[in-house]
């Protein structure tokens, strides 16, 4: 494979409460290659946004902090940025897609002016009217109708899917070679979420941008993913392509995931859902942090008391649990328990 | 959308082109209008506001008398029958009449009251308006300051503001007319406005400080925005509403102030007229001729309540959380 074009290496992301500090990211690494899509899922509070606003440099200071590691964007550490150069990169190198639509378009302004504000934060020389043709082009690639009446229409004119285009629009305004794309379709209608999937995949055909998506939505990861990064407790614990992820995990958690979900094609006898609550970062279990959830530690030693680190199993294919090899046995235990068929390669063809 | 299988087959309908019926299966009205040619208009924030003030018969009828009294007080030489210093020696201390047009009197001197009254109005207005001009200013920046920044910025600015409440206005205006004497209404009204500042201050750090957290201050960011952007054009045009609501209220306060100053004696200089001169003035002999302190107290009263009540309608029609009846 080439270089890749964003590298998160090692980062440790703190934020300092009441109650200690808390590592909401903790040694994070993954990579985005020119024109791929990387899915990142986990639950709430699996440090999967908190990575990607440490990557655009939009952390709260105080109370966070960026502890440790690096971000390089082409090989340039982002993290050792001043501030103004900061600013430069993003809306122009890296772009990012906000989750609810409805709040993040300032009520107002109109909407074209708010894409022509990110044209013109990084490129000042260009004219208002060649500003205007550049938004309404944008406008019209992301399927908004009637993109010259609707440039100077307020957000509440717009419903949920235009907001989300518009969101989609200003992000690919500059071209990024980065878009992250934070839960793009989780406050919007079912019906709306395959239309803005489809417009965030022209979008990126069009920019040829490495993309980060974050979702908890697996039905959205095995769509529009070519890789995925699993997170629990602030940490990477699965990565692999969507195939490997979706019908080989290595990682009792991602199986976990896998078998809470309910799916119309297999003839389920029942789900099973991984028991417990998701992790307080702040008073995290010790060891690996999902041991207490998870079914197939039995709460063995080793789980409880040593963190497991990342074992590399292939180029680009990576676990963090101690007995992944046991892995097979407990996909098949759970094929057993709820009639799914999660590893017989069924390529839907 | 929950299958985890990649079975959803997208591929088929061309990603260019959102699918026909995409466009329509948007769950908006106004997007099936549009598509039909048909336009449905919808109302925008603007034309929300203007509905709802207008409604508000109270503040709708203060706009009209203050808009009425603005005009005639900064044409006052025209409007006016007399100026506030000529002398009919003939009709002294008449009542209110008709004749020779002395509608609210004359005093003691012959001077004709209701020109008094309006060169006074003149003298409150534009002292209220300065007012508003520099609380507008002070007050603003340094709440959007310490909301924007927050931390040690926000914790000196917060106090330096505390420190301005605490002075007592009277006292501090008393001591300035004794230190230059009494001055135009400029002066005095910049005097004022660096007293009233604070609750402006405050209220525009409040609201900064929940902006700040929207994520369309986020996005601003995630855009590249730097700070005076995200301040003046993001987060400044969402303040408006809680900052025209304030400063109506201090023109008003402003209006009361200085009114107290002049009837104590100090105020704008001599041959200005100014109402709480006039009321004081008017205050000897109101026994016999009620109208030399009714007069100027009730153009000062309804000056201050008009300004009050439009304050009013403004929350209310700015105020998203009122619906409409």
């Amino acid at each position: 494979m080439s270089d890749p074009l964003l590298s998160i290496r090692d980062l440790v992301t703190q934020f300092d409460t009441a109650d200690g500090t808390v590592r909401a990211v903790d040694g994070v690494s993954y990579d985005v290659y020119p024109g791929e899509t990387v899915g990142v899922v986990g639950e709430s509070g699996s440090g999967k946004s908190v990575t990607v606003m440490s990557v655009l440099g939009l952390i709260p200071e105080p109370p966070g902090r960026i502890a440790d590691g690096q971000v390089l964007l082409e090989g340039r550490d982002l993290l050792t940025l001043s501030d103004a150069e900061f600013r430069d990169v993003r809306g122009k190198d890296i772009a990012m897609i906000f989750q609810d639509p409805m709040t993040s378009l300032n009520p107002v302004l109109t909407v074209g002016s708010q894409i022509a504000e990110a044209i013109e934060v990084h490129r000042s020389h260009l004219s208002d009217d060649a500003i205007r043709k550049r938004v309404i082009e944008l406008l019209e690639l992301v399927g908004v109708p009637n993109a010259d009446d609707r440039f100077d229409q307020y957000p509440h004119e717009y419903s949920g899917g235009m907001r989300q285009r518009a969101m989609i629009a200003m992000a690919i305004a500059n071209e990024p070679k980065i878009l992250i794309a934070d839960e793009p379709t989780t406050a919007l209608d079912v019906t709306i979420q395959a239309q803005v999937l489809n417009v965030l995949q022209t979008a990126q055909d069009e920019t040829n941008a490495g993309t980060i998506l974050i979702t908890h939505d697996l039905g959205v990861i095995a769509e529009m993913a070519d890789r995925v990064v699993v997170m629990y407790g602030g940490r990477v614990v699965e990565t692999g392509t969507v195939d490997e992820i979706f019908h080989s995990p290595k990682h009792p958690y991602t199986l976990g995931l896998l078998s809470s979900l309910p799916r119309p094609d297999a003839d389920l006898e029942r789900l099973e859902p991984i028991p417990g609550q998701p992790p307080s970062l702040i008073n995290l279990p010790s060891g690996c942090a999902f041991h207490p959830r998870c079914r197939m530690g039995n709460d063995r030693q080793r789980c409880r008391f040593e963190t497991p680190e990342r074992i590399d199993l292939d180029a680009g294919r990576s676990t963090a649990c101690h007995y992944y090899e046991e892995m097979d046995a407990e996909i098949q235990r759970v094929q057993d328990a709820t009639g799914a068929e999660i590893s017989t390669e069924d390529e839907d063809a | 959308m929950t299958d985890p299988t990649p079975r959803h087959d997208t591929s088929t309908s061309d990603p260019e082109e959102p699918p026909p019926g995409g466009v329509l299966a948007e769950s908006d009205e106004q997007v099936a209008a549009y598509s039909d040619g048909s336009e449905i208009a919808a109302r925008s924030q603007w034309q929300l506001f203007r509905r709802k003030f207008f409604r508000h018969k109270l503040a709708m009828g203060s706009l009209v008398y203050l808009a009425i009294v603005v005009v005639a007080a900064i044409n006052a030489e025209t409007v006016a029958p007399y100026a506030y210093d000529d002398i009919n020696v003939v009709m002294r201390g008449t009542a209110p009449t008709f004749e020779e047009m002395h509608f609210f009197g004359t005093d003691q001197l012959g001077r004709d009251y209701f020109s008094r009254v309006l060169f006074g109005a003149r003298t409150s207005l534009s002292v209220a308006w300065i007012v508003a001009v520099v609380v507008g200013v002070i007050g603003t920046t340094v709440g959007a300051i310490a909301g924007f920044y927050r931390g040690w910025v926000d914790a000196a600015l917060m106090r330096m503001t505390d420190l301005v409440i605490i002075f007592p206005a009277l006292a501090v205006l008393l001591v300035f007319a004794a230190l230059f004497g009494q001055g135009r209404p400029t002066r005095i009204g910049i005097i004022l406005g660096l007293l009233l500042w604070p609750t402006l201050a405050r209220i525009v750090r409040g609201v900064f400080l929940s902006l700040r957290e929207k994520e369309f201050v986020q996005a601003a960011r995630a855009c590249g925005a730097g700070d005076l952007r995200i301040m003046f054009r993001h987060m400044i045009p969402n303040t408006i509403g809680p900052i025209v609501v304030n400063m109506t209220l201090v023109m008003a306060a402003a209006i009361i102030i200085e009114a107290t100053l002049a009837f104590l004696g100090f105020g704008v200089n001599p041959p200005t007229p100014a109402l709480g001169r006039l009321m004081d003035e008017g205050r000897s002999s109101m026994q016999t001729q009620w109208w030399l302190i009714v007069m100027p107290g009730m153009a000062l009263v309804s000056i201050a309540l008009a300004v009050n009540f439009i304050g009013d309608g403004l929350r209310d029609a700015l105020d998203p959380t009122q619906q409409e009846k």
